[in-house]
């Protein structure tokens, strides 16, 4: 049997990847929005449904961004609803870890596995940001280098928790009137670098006992962390080659952890453009690239990465003349840094912009675009299929560009090729996400490594 | 006009808020952990158009010990967190207040204040939050930041205790103050999607909140924009001195745990004095009396039904409510009573579940319909329009208008 493709689906955030001004685009709040898109993503058998996380406005020249969607639901809430609207669908969640405290976020995962029977996942982040750090109690500001540390120690103590009531502890007999088996359920003790916690936990076991670990992060750190915690990983990596490298690397260092390959799967977060031909596809990408970046947009994308002031250039005109300033405080808050060396992207995209005869908006179309499939429905099964195939993923997770029909079309037309293929379940076989993403039974944290 | 509508929650908790509930209950012991068992109770308490429901919660285990975990293997421990919980029940109810109950001592307000802007988001406007404090050293312990002093309950009146409870419900009034101000910092028309210009939001109608306090500074502006209510309703339980001043600074509702109908007229004095003393400027707290509630077709029997449980029970009832015991008919006649004497309406904590919530809304309602005391279905309109209260104009709207 072939390999089977994993599908999920991001609902559409709050980058400029999400196209508000189009007629089609609807609210990013309503819950209606949500029920649309998860419905869609269950209608087409996907594995999980996924959202981001915000925790400040981004800023940029000291003000509020403006000009991309802004104003998102709590993650957690919004994914406890749709377990009610939902049967089978997985519910992921960005959670930062920085800001959290794994009592309370243990706590409140494994509530989510309960309430949706076995669904939950949780997309572990971190920050060093002090900017994020200012809505918080805790504050926030952290080393770079602590950042994985908290990670990997976080979700340890939070498996710690999740085992922490014994499978047989709820006796439950009324004639007897033993309702524990014990006296002592959920009890803990934690004692790290970053927790030093014991106590009780209030949650009895859930179904899924561990709800499924995702990470994002591409560095060292973060492929170990992965390799080491995590069920899956995302990635973005444009060509098939790259992305092929990236699969061999991650899963090389499994076998250290003393897991097996399949143990940890590659998601790619991919876009999709589908069209009657290449051409009417092709076409529609380049629509929807302008939509994405508007002219107002391409001066402040120039801005994050040359840390000045541009506004006054011309959005068509040639890229600056001056190098990035590395010296100054970031001009965009609430964002990760995204390139290493500004001075170096610089000089790449004057040449690239020269070579090409592009101004500022077609420049930045071109170097923001992500890895996508843009083709007939037919094409993009192929190609998705070959990718998955020849190992440089597990499977992907859709980012539309459009809220909440943006998924429609790939569910329509793409997923029955899949499934014709016999790449693509036609029916969910399980109940769990763990059971969808063929991960077994959760590992006891006894089982796992200690950190470093 | 003043309100004299009958307000009538149920407070929902396990398997009811006797310690042997879980006994004599119908519904399979572990059913608290299942969505399933809070969708049918609030399901129940929406057909008979209750104002609302809340849901338990802390951060610890239930215990019949003043500072953690008591060791006992026979009643009920265990469970979920109360927000998620009405977060799942809300896409399956249309009318009924959800308020869950948070902790404010260890949380973050800005998470807090996000997830019940969410409820009401996903709810249609329909989310209240009741904020509670963590006294025990055993909540402090599970998440290892701050040490707490053991708070003896024998001793309420000694100097320490006093500066701490004082403490911890400054604290408290510090996140409520915090998360009702990012409930406004969007104003309602922010989200202004001119193409013309490029912006997606007006970013003059986003404020910082700039909250600045002893124990937490939070910057602002939320995330989430301004939830439908604007104010989702904010409920305190409350005993006492201090936490009346707590509710009547900071909250729509109060909780107030009268023993008979003289007690309850004192106590709404007394709320009414502490409103006036803190300067409190919304309108006048809802006031509910809470009561542990077990009913029967007869005095008899759930005198019986009473006796069986106590006799089951291990440990005392040791509620802070007044407990009541006997026929809907007679509870109705309490009802009146108290109402007379000033509370705007009455939060029951049905002694074993789902029995005694069944016997609320089909019997006891209708009895309080036929004496013209109690509504017969839901007006359209949000949690705060239910309870009589206006949607508050948004503070930085106002400053900025």
């Amino acid at each position: 049997m072939p390999k089977q493709i994993i599908l999920a689906a991001h609902f559409p955030g709050v980058n400029n990847t999400t196209v508000w001004s189009d007629p089609a685009s609807g609210s990013q709040i309503d819950f209606a929005s949500f029920v649309h898109l998860a419905r869609t993503a269950e209608r087409g058998l996907f594995d999980f449904f996924f959202l981001a996380e915000g925790l400040r406005l981004r800023e940029q020249r000291g003000r509020i961004h403006d000009l991309d969607v802004v104003g998102r639901p709590d993650t957690l809430t919004v994914l406890a609803a749709l377990a009610a609207v939902t049967t089978h669908l997985g519910l992921a969640g960005t959670l930062n870890a920085t800001f959290r405290e794994p009592y309370e976020l243990a706590r409140q995962l494994a509530t989510l596995d309960h309430l949706s029977g076995g669904r939950a996942a949780w997309n572990v982040v971190t920050t060093s940001d002090s900017f994020t750090g200012e809505n918080f109690r805790r504050g926030g500001f952290m080393d770079r280098s602590l950042r994985y540390e908290r990670a990997a120690e976080f979700v340890r103590t939070a498996r710690e928790l999740w085992e922490s009531w014994a499978a047989d502890a709820l006796a439950g007999d009324r004639d007897s009137g033993r309702y524990l088996t014990a006296p002592d359920p959920g009890a803990f003790i934690h004692h790290g670098d970053q927790f030093d916690i014991a106590g009780h936990f209030t949650v009895p076991r859930s179904p899924q006992l561990h709800p499924v670990i995702l990470q994002a992060g591409d560095s060292p750190d973060g492929r170990e962390f992965a390799a080491s915690s995590a069920d899956a990983i995302f990635s973005r990596h444009g060509t098939l080659e790259a992305g092929q490298e990236f699969y061999r690397d991650v899963k090389s260092r499994l076998a250290r952890h003393g897991r097996e390959p399949d143990d940890l799967k590659i998601i790619p977060g991919v876009t999709v453009v589908l069209g009657d031909t290449d051409a009417e596809a092709q076409e529609k990408a380049h629509h929807i690239r302008r939509q994405q970046v508007s002219p107002q947009t391409a001066i402040l994308l120039l801005e994050q990465l040359w840390n000045r002031d541009l506004s006054g250039h011309d959005p068509e005109g040639p890229l600056p003349a001056t190098d990035p300033d590395v010296s100054a405080d970031a001009i965009s808050r609430g964002r990760a840094g995204m390139y290493p060396d500004p001075v170096a992207t610089a000089r790449q995209w004057r040449a690239l912009a020269e070579e090409k005869g592009l101004g500022i908006r077609d420049l930045i179309i071109e170097v923001t675009g992500r890895q996508s499939f843009i083709g007939t429905p037919r094409q993009v099964a192929e190609r998705m299929n070959h990718f998955v195939q020849a190992d440089a993923a597990d499977g992907f997770i859709l980012v539309p560009h459009l809220t909440p029909g943006g998924l429609d079309e790939f569910v329509d037309r793409v997923v029955p090729l899949l499934q014709e293929r016999g790449v693509f379940r036609t029916r969910y076989a399980g109940t769990t996400l763990r059971e969808h993403l063929g991960l077994g039974a959760a590992r006891p944290v006894s089982a796992v490594a200690a950190p470093r | 006009m003043p309100d004299t509508t009958l307000h009538l929650a149920a407070a929902l908790d396990g398997l009811g808020w006797h310690p042997a509930a879980w006994r004599l209950s119908r519904a399979d012991p572990t059913a608290p952990l299942s969505s399933r068992w809070w969708a049918a109770l609030a399901g129940e308490a929406e057909r008979a158009a209750l104002d609302l429901v809340t849901l338990e919660d802390s951060l610890d285990l239930q215990s019949t010990a003043p500072d953690g975990p008591d060791g006992h293997t026979d009643q009920l421990r265990g469970r979920l967190d109360a927000l998620l919980v009405a977060a799942r029940i809300a896409p399956l109810t249309q009318h009924i207040g959800l308020v869950p109950t948070t902790s404010v001592t260890h949380t973050e307000p800005f998470h807090v204040s996000t997830a019940v802007a969410t409820l009401d988001h996903v709810s249609g406007g329909r989310a209240g939050w009741r904020p509670r404090v963590s006294a025990r050293r055993s909540e402090a312990r599970h998440f290892g930041r701050r040490n707490l002093p053991a708070l003896d309950p024998a001793h309420l009146d000694a100097p320490e205790t006093v500066r701490l409870v004082g403490d911890l419900f400054t604290e408290a009034g510090d996140a409520v103050e915090v998360v009702r101000r990012l409930w406004d910092s969007w104003q309602d028309d922010a989200e202004i999607r001119d193409v013309a210009t490029g912006r997606f939001v007006d970013r003059d109608r986003l404020h910082y909140i700039d909250f600045a306090g002893r124990w937490f500074s939070v910057k602002g502006p939320s995330i989430v924009p301004r939830p439908p209510q604007g104010q989702p309703v904010v409920a305190a339980l409350a005993h006492s001195a201090v936490p009346y001043a707590f509710a009547a600074r900071h909250a729509d509702v109060v909780f107030v745990t009268p023993a008979d109908a003289g007690h309850a007229a004192a106590v709404v004095a007394e709320v009414r004095a502490v409103e006036e003393t803190v300067g409190r400027t919304g309108p006048p707290l809802r006031i509910l009396a809470d009561l542990l509630v077990l009913l029967d077709e007869t005095p008899t029997l759930a005198r019986r039904r009473r006796g069986r449980l106590d006799d089951l029970a291990t440990t005392d009832v040791g509620s802070d409510a007044a407990a009541f015991t006997g026929t809907p008919g007679q509870l109705a006649d309490l009802i009146q009573e108290w109402h007379r004497a000033g509370v705007d309406g009455f939060r029951l904590r049905p002694a074993v579940l789902p029995d005694d919530l069944t016997a609320v809304t089909r019997a006891l309602v209708p009895t309080l319909r036929d004496r013209g005391l109690f509504r017969a279905g839901y007006p359209d309109g949000t949690l705060r329009a239910l309870l009589g209260l206006s949607r508050p104009a948004n503070r930085y709207a106002a400053a900025t208008a």
